[in-house]
């Protein structure tokens, strides 16, 4: 389990993370999801004891996680797959891990076959890896442990279409078995397919949380009609908002029902009346992006 | 299993962490290179005086003495270079502990290399004067202060490493800070102050018995080319947020 209470980081006095709370629990996989810069890793490096909060605290299984005796045994970590040296040999690497945290170094090799690296790849230095490589190396040195509590900031960057499958199962699976998993991604699709519930995080603060439906049912209604001019009138005289929706038709903030009424009383043909859903989520996340960019 | 893991097995992993990266595999291969070179040399080339183990040992000394400091600030600055830091600290989160292990290490592998050149420097001394019992003749003081000399080598390095978290801007300081206090030193009214606060009196550890007055300028020395390093990046490591 991992709990943020108010989680508060500032950088020369500007919050780049402002009162962030969450909770993941076991069996979950929890997708922490916001654009780059909004805090993401600011916040998991608070969880894991690298960064002081300025306000707040953070509890891995109930407590610091400075203060557990051998983290390694129970929270696995993958900060940042970059985060090896170059010069070292793939399976030297966890196997200085696994030694650190006194767990049998035949293990190493059976992580290398669960990640799929290669014996001829684990021999070569970390140098020579691509992202994709660094990710799985970086995931099987999270591994080593056996740890309840999976920790890891933008796993799935570098990864191909066959890694994120490798990965989803992974994760789910080890979420079945009763762990938690938080992992960090700035790309929407990433997340959506792995993680059971969103924390979604926008310059620092949290935006939006919950299971994927959850987000999904308050995330408004797609309708479109041929005259989307006609449309937005007949919704205005309802006193409803429509923003234009990416690829087409109008995002409004109510029910299906409400914007059905309103087109009938204004007039106007539909082609298209269905909650947003997916394409609500693209919209929410979108607003958070571009509004990052404008900044 | 929970348990925390010793400050010995700490210390293991981090001399396996000197020499399983190229760059540190192959400063250690040069340390030993060397030091068996200078062997060689100092046989071949040195005067008949010269062939006593005593002198051959203390040439033997040289290369650890110059290498094995880099070896130290790789130890520690590698960590934040190579970005190692945030795995390492995950696994162990009281930092200092892992800066203990890292002086503990530098202390074995100083023992190591000192005890290497001693067995090199006896075989150079048997070919070079076989039979002749009085070279054989050191002073038991003299071996202890060729230790001192190979380990706080060893340890300033790691100390410079720690204090300045950066391999190049620690290496160049480890070696220009000793060349710009030697230039101050050349100059007639600094040359008192120079003797004390210079690394240069740590040279003559090797050469012969140190009285007190020399011992002196080395402690002086060490705080503050040993522990004033080691203190500063202890404060700075174990008080920073690691991004």
């Amino acid at each position: 389990m991992i709990e943020a209470e108010k989680l508060t980081k500032r950088f020369a006095g500007r919050a780049v993370v402002d009162g962030v709370s969450f909770r993941c629990e076991p069996g979950t996989v929890t997708g922490f999801l916001g654009p780059n810069g909004a805090g993401k890793t600011t916040t998991m490096r608070m969880i894991c004891g690298f960064a002081r909060p300025d306000a707040g605290s953070a509890s891995v299984l109930g407590g610091e996680y400075r203060r557990l005796p051998n983290p390694g045994r129970r929270v696995g970590v993958l900060l940042d797959a970059s985060a090896q040296h170059g010069g070292r040999r793939g399976r030297e690497a966890l196997a200085i891990s696994a030694q650190t945290m006194g767990v049998d170094e035949a293990r190493v090799d059976d992580l290398l076959d669960r990640v799929g690296l290669e014996r001829s790849a684990a021999r070569k230095r970390v140098r020579q890896y691509s992202l994709g490589m660094r990710q799985r190396l970086g995931i099987a040195n999270a591994l080593i442990g056996e740890p309840e509590v999976l920790i890891l900031d933008e796993p799935a960057n570098g990864l191909d279409p066959e890694g994120m499958r490798w990965m989803r199962g992974l994760l789910k699976d080890f979420a079945e078995r009763g762990g938690t998993v938080l992992l960090s991604s700035h790309l929407l699709h990433e997340v959506d397919v792995i993680a059971d519930r969103l924390v979604i995080i926008g310059a620092g603060k949290i935006v939006a949380q919950g299971s994927r439906d959850e987000l999904l049912s308050s995330a408004g209604t797609l309708v479109r009609a041929d005259d989307d001019a006609a449309l937005a009138r007949a919704l205005a005289a309802a006193g409803l908002t429509g923003r234009e929706a990416e690829g087409g038709g109008l995002l409004v903030d109510a029910e299906p029902r409400a914007v059905g009424a309103a087109a009938r009383d204004g007039g106007v043909a539909l082609v298209h009346l269905a909650p947003a859903g997916d394409a609500g989520l693209e919209q929410l996340f979108f607003d958070l992006t571009s509004g990052e960019e404008e900044r | 299993m929970n348990e925390r893991p010793t400050l010995a097995r700490l210390t293991r992993v981090e001399l396996r962490k000197m020499v399983d990266t190229r760059s540190g595999f192959w400063l250690q291969l040069a340390v030993l290179g060397l030091t068996a070179v200078t062997v060689v040399i100092t046989v071949i080339a040195g005067h008949e005086d010269d062939m006593t183990y005593r002198h051959i040992f203390a040439n033997a000394l040289f290369p650890a003495g110059i290498l094995l400091p880099v070896v130290g600030i790789l130890l520690v600055s590698s960590e934040w270079s190579q970005r190692t830091a945030l795995v390492s600290f995950a696994l162990v989160p009281e930092r200092e502990r892992l800066i203990a292990a890292k002086v503990l290490a530098g202390i074995v592998l100083g023992l190591l290399a000192t005890a290497f050149a001693a067995v090199v420097a006896a075989i150079g001394t048997a070919v070079a004067s076989p039979d002749v019992a009085h070279v054989w003749t050191i002073p038991v003081g003299l071996i202890g202060q060729d230790v001192v000399y190979v380990v706080t080598a060893m340890v300033i390095g790691v100390g410079f490493g720690a204090a300045l978290l950066a391999s190049a801007p620690a290496i160049v300081l480890y070696f220009g800070l000793p060349a710009a206090l030697g230039a101050l030193g050349s100059i007639h009214a600094l040359h008192g102050t120079v003797e004390w606060i210079s690394s240069g009196s740590l040279e003559p550890l090797t050469e012969q018995v140190l009285n007190g007055h020399e011992w002196a300028q080395v402690a002086v020395t060490l705080v503050l080319w040993m522990a004033l390093p080691l203190a500063i990046g202890t404060w700075r490591i174990t008080k920073r947020d690691l991004s």
